[in-house]
């Protein structure tokens, strides 16, 4: 176990700072209902299973809502209301499907101050951030499938490409609605109905967006949302009646659904976990990179699978850099992710605080030194400060497993060869970003190292129109842009 | 990522107390300026009377850190703030283009300092900083430093013509080195003026230059600050870059003009939770 003494804060790392007041959004301004049905057929509808589960505050503990949990009849009921849509949908004409996705895309933007606060309530995430990226992107998302969905044929010269049917649907609790955007626009958009499953920690808004979808005339059994737990997911997954089954989540998971898939004539795509590596080099802008990798890896607390939560820093300027890391993360402000001034907000679960915790500790344990800066975190709900490792090697744990917090592991390197090695060597290969002011060095990285997106001098950049997802283990098939509508046709090669 | 975190940092929603110290500390961080061709000794004697009392109905609003005025105009200055908290600062080196040979360079500061500037803002050559000539910039930044004596010497790098982030840093850390007090955006001649990630870099490079030398060097962001809301921005900009220490008039200014009012309307505002017809606020 080691506390690293050298990084205790100095005269220039812990600067006094002005005091904001709390400045609190509205809890009130999204509607918790007392008990949140299932939505299936265009409806809310008790479950079959006659099961109710409690959605919590991360931040609080409190309670929020009764959710309830679909079982196997419910799964048969929604895939079966998905299936009796399906023709129609497809058979629609394309600009019907462009003007429903236009105006979820309109009705989103219009309530997005509501879903902000519902995502941020049920999540634990900052309000900012559901506020200026999340909700953003999700309405992004619709407006730019929307487009697509009578122009297919364009997308795909020569080919004739037509919906795959019914998809099922399975989506992670650390960007609830952006994820379920990310699902439901292009399957929308190329003609499939869908059934999804959100996360049982973040069931709302997903929820929400059934209601919203229905308000914007979306016909009923076109999208169904049935919230519930891994039980719910695999009688999803495994139904029949599904015909393409996107998935993202955790890798353990994803490999899970793989075995279970072969051979039963589905398609599949899967985005799952990652280790994230930043690369910066000496001749980095020093303070930028510094932005970028507290964004990359402080962004949603760290929840986040393409998180750069490894810091590769070239030896020369390791110590100097960590210092400006350090400095930079006694500014962050942790705590209540209703305050609009919060930059690090709740831990999503008891189970994932668990689970950093554990990790974390394996680092101290296996000899790395940690450092976190001085902050008061809340006495309930689910919380953990911002961190860093340094003396980290490859063989830790906590640079090997992805822990899905605020971590940041920090190595270092010699020449680029070695950066393009050990930013690789892991079964990981979603996301990573480069640091350097040389363009060509930027080239001959992104060349080489092993990642579905490969950021140059910026970090966790998103728009609809880019392709995203990851090789290795971090999964296949990609979302957004064109090759994201081609994971839900048939026909397009 | 200079524009994502200006972006992030924009967002920050300061309330109620935290609003009324920002903007009580912004009142006392101005240089209330006026450069204009038309300016005459009684529009500085107006604007001097303005700074030493900005609010003639309150008595607890600070005074604001100085006036800054054309040489010709320093005397003028000084006969009413002498004696006051607020500090006279002349524009010099052949303001706003510094074209000029550095000998009349110097006698200008000379001449602003002998009539009672306490503060001079020069400007750097921009034609021999963007033909790569850094020695002469520097030499001239360290000329007029010796020139000016005690008097606190501002440095503006007008960087609204050098053309990149890079070249803000590099000029930022030149002036410094040269003996700059404070490092300062802009003449308010040239468009654009002061910007958020502009500031952002040049606040950088202070922490920077801190860091190596132990030196603290001030900032002064000035044309286009005309807003309370805007200045707010700056100030946690400069919070969340510098911290407290920085947040004093010894260390940070805001060169404006109209400013001035809009901080007063909104801790009128803030009081009373109406906003005060403009009429109720004295324009110098």
């Amino acid at each position: 176990m080691g506390v690293d003494d050298t990084l205790a804060p100095r005269p220039d790392a812990g600067l006094p700072m002005w005091e904001y007041q709390e400045s609190r959004e509205n809890p009130d301004l999204a509607e918790v209902r007392d008990r949140s049905g299932l939505w299936i057929n265009g409806e809310e509808t008790e479950p079959l299973s006659g099961k109710w589960f409690s959605t919590i505050e991360p931040a609080t503990e409190g309670h929020l809502s009764m959710v309830a949990e679909a079982g196997p009849a419910d799964v048969d009921r929604a895939v079966g209301a998905a299936r009796d849509a399906a023709a129609e949908w497809a058979g629609l004409p394309p600009i019907e499907r462009a003007k429903s996705l236009f105006r979820i895309a309109r009705l989103i933007q219009e309530r997005s101050r509501e879903l902000a606060v519902l995502d941020t309530r049920d999540g634990g995430k900052p309000i900012r951030e559901a506020r200026d990226t999340d909700l953003p992107l999700v309405a992004a998302h619709f407006f730019y499938h929307a487009g697509w969905a009578d122009k297919l044929e364009y997308a795909f010269p020569g080919a004739a490409p037509r919906p795959l049917g019914v998809v099922g649907q399975v989506i992670p609790w650390n960007f609830p609605l952006l994820m379920a955007a990310w699902k439901v626009a292009p399957a929308l958009a190329t003609g499939n109905t869908v059934v999804l499953k959100p996360a049982e920690t973040t069931p709302l808004s997903a929820l929400r967006l059934a209601e919203i979808a229905a308000e914007a005339g979306l016909p009923p059994g076109v999208l169904n949302v049935i919230p519930g737990a891994g039980e719910t997911g695999a009688e999803l997954v495994g139904h029949p009646g599904v015909d393409k089954v996107a998935f993202t989540g955790s890798t353990q998971v994803g490999k899970e659904i793989r075995r279970r898939l072969a051979g039963s004539g589905k398609a599949l795509t899967l985005e799952l976990g990652g280790k994230g590596a930043h690369l910066v080099f000496e001749d980095a802008p020093l303070d930028q990179a510094v932005e970028g990798v507290v964004n990359g890896i402080f962004f949603n607390q760290g929840q986040v699978c393409c998180a750069g939560s490894r810091l590769l820093v070239q030896e020369s300027i390791a110590s100097e850099f960590v210092d400006r890391l350090r400095r930079r993360l006694s500014t962050l402000r942790v705590g209540d992710p209703l305050d609009k001034n919060t930059d690090i907000g709740a831990i999503n679960s008891a189970a994932q605080l668990r689970r950093i915790t554990e990790l974390v500790e394996s680092g101290q344990e296996e000899g790395a030194l940690i450092y976190q800066p001085p902050c008061d975190l809340p006495e309930r709900g689910f919380w953990f400060p911002p961190t860093l490792f340094t003396d980290v090697s490859q063989s830790h744990r906590i640079a090997r497993e992805e822990i899905f917090g605020p971590v940041l592991s920090i190595l270092t390197f010699r020449t680029p060869d070695e950066a393009v090695e050990r930013a690789n060597n892991t079964p990981y290969g979603l996301a990573s970003g480069v640091w350097t002011s040389k363009g060509s060095r930027i080239l001959w990285m992104a060349d080489r190292l092993a990642a579905g997106v490969v950021w140059a001098n910026t970090y966790n950049k998103f728009d609809p129109a880019s392709p995203f997802g990851g090789v290795k283990e971090s999964g296949f098939g990609r979302e957004g842009g064109r090759h994201g509508l081609a994971a839900y046709l048939r026909g397009v090669g | 990522m200079v524009e994502e975190r200006v972006a992030a940092l924009s967002t920050r929603s300061i309330k109620r107390e935290a609003k009324m110290w920002a903007l009580r500390a912004a009142i006392s961080m101005t240089d209330l300026t006026t450069l204009e061709g038309m300016d005459t000794r009684d529009k500085v004697r107006q604007l001097c009377h303005k700074a030493i009392r900005p609010d003639p109905t309150d008595f607890s609003i600070p005074p604001v850190a100085a006036v800054c005025v054309y040489p010709n105009l320093v005397g003028a200055a000084a006969e009413v703030v002498g004696g006051s908290a607020v500090k006279v600062a002349a524009v010099s080196t052949y303001f706003p283009s510094g074209q000029a040979p550095l000998d009349l360079k110097i006698a200008e500061t000379t001449q602003v300092v002998a009539d009672g500037a306490d503060e001079v803002d020069m400007v750097i050559d921009r034609g021999a900083f963007l033909a790569g000539d850094y020695v002469k910039v520097f030499a001239e930044v360290a000329a007029v430093r010796e020139a000016a004596g005690d008097a606190c010497l501002k440095v503006i790098l007008e960087t609204g013509e050098l053309g990149s982030y890079d070249n803000v840093r590099r000029a930022s850390t030149l002036a410094m080195a040269a003996g700059a007090d404070f490092i300062k955006t802009s003449t308010g001649k040239v468009s654009p003026a002061a910007t958020l990630p502009v500031t952002l870099v040049m606040l950088e490079s202070i922490r920077d230059f801190y860091r190596n030398t132990g030196r603290a060097v001030g900032m002064k962001p000035a044309g286009g600050i005309s807003s309370a809301k805007q200045a707010i921005r700056w100030l946690v900009l400069l919070n969340e870059t510098l911290g407290l220490e920085w947040m004093t008039p010894q260390r940070f200014r805001f060169g404006a003009s109209s400013l001035l009012n809009d901080l007063l309307m909104q801790i009128r505002w803030l009081g009373t939770e109406r906003y005060q017809s403009p009429d109720y606020f004295t324009r110098a």
